[in-house]
């Protein structure tokens, strides 16, 4: 028993996006939990595609893969085929949703999970891309989860591993990249969009208890922020049960409700 | 980045015939002579799925230098290659060991000081690559990696569409020298079937210009018959066939054993602590001697929970 964490927060905001009857491109870790969150809550025919080559998967709570190309995670699956062939489903525009982490990304919503510092003279050179390029290429509408930090939330990235409006505006089609849109940020403080002229990251709603300025504090550059900010409403004790239970199997016990208390963690910089 | 000319490709794949060898059955020692320094080895499977390991623990034992190797989504055998002094290059879309063991410190030892490139492609064209190469073609069109750093980073080259004048990326074909392929059964021709996920390897192995196939059995030509749908490669596309029973240990083979990932823990803690130095003596422990004593040290009872956990994740 334990309270809501941060990461239980982003599964549950980031799956009550997903829409019964889509069919969601899943990146391993906390897209793939938030969109099994929401085939278990309100979408129950969501379909989940992971770049394995997988279509359909169920997965089996307390087991949940952590590579999309073992046998994990194609427990229950419909259909297998090769990897290369998921992605031309992708590229022929048959999945709804694009879904994934990021280590760095900006107001842009272009995501860096390659360097960082320079490819010439690497501080830290970082796995690389795996499918994320093609997915935030290639699919059509793109929600983006991670933890709001201003290490992560850069103004401009060290390298574009994976597109997102990348300077703004039209830069984006004009890059060639005709289809696919973002159309969301989740985090543990937040609910964010792409301001529709500019394509800037923009403030939409707050986590229960979290204020604008919180959220500013906690991002690298000038964010944009909507006339209308409301309250997202908090995790129901169902969700959470639902949650543990796929991360830690059946019987990981009912959630004690209390909201993670961010900012008392967090020692001031 | 290495332009292959298709053509010549093309012309040793007529001039080496396949298809006329009736018995291609090696012993995995026999089977990486084919590789040679400066040769370009494409290692089927992904990440820790279906990993040729027996052959690359051949491969390793060899100390071949000026290797460039490819995959999908490398795991840590990158790491073994780069600490016995194999590598020069790495072409895939991802390294890592895999996303609980964080970052591979290895694999940072060697790019970050820049003594090994890494070619970092996004998935879809290192399927991409291979396709183009499977098919004969010196590239394939598609609408991914465009606008990245990526693309920047690789001088990757765009096309006009001759019909609609639209901008495509031009993904270059990869015919690598040599490609290492674990299939679940394969017969004494080369016929090799495969259950379960196909990851890369149809289009690497075409594209290679030697195949290597290893296999949990080996199977009669009649039993392969019985079952053509699972055919994934041709005998004609296939060089060499190797018995190895668990020849993905300690990766994973579809509905055969899970990962070991305790094996995996013990690993990643000891390139943690003393980088590559743990790589090289990883390797002098557990590839240089032959790899039925690497299984004999893993234990059956360590092989039969692998086993089952296999069987409750699969269907029957």
């Amino acid at each position: 028993m334990s309270n809501v964490t941060a990461d239980e927060l982003m599964a549950v905001t980031a799956s009550r996006l997903l829409k019964d009857h889509k069919v969601v491109f899943a990146g391993v870790g906390m897209p793939l939990l938030a969109a099994a969150v929401a085939r278990h809550q309100h979408a129950p025919h969501l379909t989940i595609v992971l770049e394995g080559g997988i279509i359909g998967t169920t997965l089996l709570p307390g087991k949940l893969p952590i590579s999309t190309n073992e046998m994990r995670a194609a427990y229950g699956a419909q259909m297998l085929t090769d990897i290369t062939d998921i992605f031309l489903y992708a590229q022929r525009g048959y999945f709804d949703y694009g879904f994934l982490g990021a280590a760095q990304v900006d107001m842009y919503g272009n995501i860096n999970t390659s360097v960082i510092g320079s490819m010439e003279h690497p501080r830290v050179r970082l796995p690389g891309s795996g499918g994320a390029n093609d997915i935030i290429s290639l699919c059509n509408e793109v929600l983006i989860v991670t933890q709001h930090e201003p290490r992560r939330f850069v103004e401009r990235v060290d390298f574009i591993t994976s597109p997102g409006y990348l300077t703004g505006g039209d830069s984006r089609a004009r890059a060639g990249l005709l289809t696919g849109r973002l159309g969301a940020v989740v985090t543990d403080l937040a609910l964010l969009d792409f301001e529709p002229a500019t394509k800037r990251m923009r403030l939409r709603a707050l986590q229960p208890g979290v204020s604008v300025s919180q959220v500013r504090a906690q991002t690298g550059f000038d964010l944009l922020v909507s006339d209308e900010i409301t309250e997202l409403s908090p995790p129901s004790p169902e969700e959470i049960v639902i949650y543990r239970e796929l991360r830690d199997g059946p019987a990981a016990g009912v959630a004690d409700m209390a909201p993670p208390d961010r900012f008392a963690a967090v020692e001031p910089a | 980045m290495e332009h292959v000319a298709v053509l010549a490709a093309r012309v040793e794949r007529e001039r080496a015939s396949k298809a006329d060898k009736a018995d291609k059955r090696m012993t995995a020692e026999a089977a990486v002579q084919l590789i040679h320094d400066g040769d370009h080895v494409a290692i089927g499977g992904t990440l820790y799925s279906r990993t040729p390991m027996a052959l690359v623990f051949a491969l390793l034992r060899q100390r071949r230098r000026h290797l460039t190797v490819s995959r999908p989504l490398a795991c840590y055998e990158i790491e073994l290659f780069l600490s016995t002094g194999a590598l020069d290059r790495i072409v895939s879309s991802w390294v890592g060991i895999g996303l609980p063991w964080g970052l591979a410190p290895i694999f940072r030892h060697y790019v970050e000081r820049g003594e090994v490139a890494y070619d970092e492609w996004s998935h879809l064209a290192m399927g991409l690559r291979y396709k183009a190469g499977a098919m004969g073609v010196p590239f394939l069109p598609t609408l991914t990696m465009l606008g990245s750093d990526l693309a920047t980073q690789l001088d990757l080259q765009t096309v006009t569409c001759p019909y609609t004048g639209e901008r495509l990326a031009a993904v270059p074909a990869l015919n690598p020298d040599v490609a290492l392929i674990h299939a679940h059964r394969a017969d004494m021709l080369g016929n090799a079937q495969v259950d379960g996920y196909q990851h890369m390897d149809v289009d690497m192995a075409r594209a290679a210009r030697t195949v290597i196939v290893s296999a949990e059995q080996i199977v009669s030509p009649d039993e392969i018959a019985a079952r053509p749908d699972r055919t994934m490669l041709p005998h004609f596309a296939v060089d060499a066939v190797v018995a190895a029973p668990h020849g993905a240990y300690p990766h994973e083979c579809y509905g055969r054993y899970g990962p070991d990932l305790q094996h995996f823990d013990a690993y990643a803690a000891a390139a943690k602590q003393e980088g590559p130095a743990a790589g090289l003596r990883y390797v002098e422990e557990n590839a240089d001697q032959s790899f039925a004593s690497f299984l004999e040290a893993a234990g059956p009872e360590r092989l039969a929970a692998l086993a089952a956990d296999a069987g409750e994740l699969t269907p029957r």
